[in-house]
């Protein structure tokens, strides 16, 4: 059981706590743009995890994709949308306390569920060490073993982004 | 280890909690993007600490980066949509698609 707490440093609680926090700001703030501010926050502290896990590609492209772009989008569309300064909208609607309910449940089988696979021995704990080699191994296996994935990703990300185009786009009669 | 994987089934539960709750549509976009970041959380934690092919939980990371960015794009560009045909992105405001 000692060994399952490996990896876990003083850095990793306060990371943690800034994750926790900000995404509970996020899912409860009544003003949609200070949720999109704290998901900012949250995005930067998960990345902060990545690199406490040894994934610095993984941390640098959270970054990049999320916070600068995703959280970007969030906020002009934030923008394009809501009057946020005129009126104060209800954010929540009604079945709040039933949510609440359902999320910690759901939080405490699946704690129930780690506990019991981890003391059954399921997964073949070995901690490895990624820190030399990174980004070379990754790019070898995504030209190599996973190149179909990847190119499979692109066309989707193609896809994607001409629907986009195409819905946000002004209809002429 | 351990920490690590009940970080990630809170967060995801915390972005299940928005999912269900908020009423503005982009409030939702931001709560999927909490939900996606946990399992990422769980992809590279497992990739860490586990015995796999090294970095395979990485590549999925990967990939569930981009995903989550296409989800965006195409969900904002509805977003956007609706706006501009009911004037307002709150769920309850738009119910045509509902019998």
């Amino acid at each position: 059981m000692e060994q399952l707490f490996e990896g876990v440093t003083p850095v990793f609680w306060i990371l943690a706590f800034v994750t926790l926090v900000s995404a509970f700001m996020v899912v409860s703030l009544k003003n949609i743009f200070h949720c999109a501010l704290f998901l900012i926050l949250c995005l930067f502290s998960v990345a902060g995890l990545y690199v406490l896990l040894e994934a610095e590609f993984i941390a640098a492209a959270q970054v990049l994709i999320y916070v600068g772009a995703v959280a970007i989008l969030m906020i002009f569309a934030i923008m394009l949308t809501s009057n946020l300064a005129s009126r104060r909208i209800r954010q929540l609607n009604e079945n709040v306390l039933v949510s609440f309910f359902v999320s910690v449940v759901f939080v405490f089988a699946g704690i129930l569920l780690i506990r019991a696979t981890t003391t059954a021995r399921v997964w073949h704990y070995r901690p490895k060490d990624l820190s030399t080699d990174n980004i070379a191994l990754l790019g070898k296996y995504l030209m190599t073993e996973y190149a179909l994935p990847f190119e499979v990703i692109s066309v989707l990300l193609v896809a994607a982004m001409i629907g986009a185009i195409v819905l946000a786009r002004k209809e002429r009669s | 280890m351990l920490p690590y994987l009940v970080l990630a089934m809170i967060l995801f539960a915390t972005g299940l909690f928005g999912v269900l709750t908020r009423r503005n549509t982009i409030g939702i976009l931001m709560s999927l993007e909490l939900m996606f970041n946990a399992a990422n959380i769980n992809f590279v934690t497992f990739n860490k600490f586990v015995a796999t092919t090294p970095f395979v939980g990485q590549l999925f990371a990967i990939f569930v980066i981009v995903i989550a960015a296409a989800e965006a794009a195409v969900g904002l560009a509805i977003v956007l949509l609706i706006y501009r045909n009911w004037r307002g992105i709150e769920t309850d405001h738009y119910s045509v698609m509902k019998w």
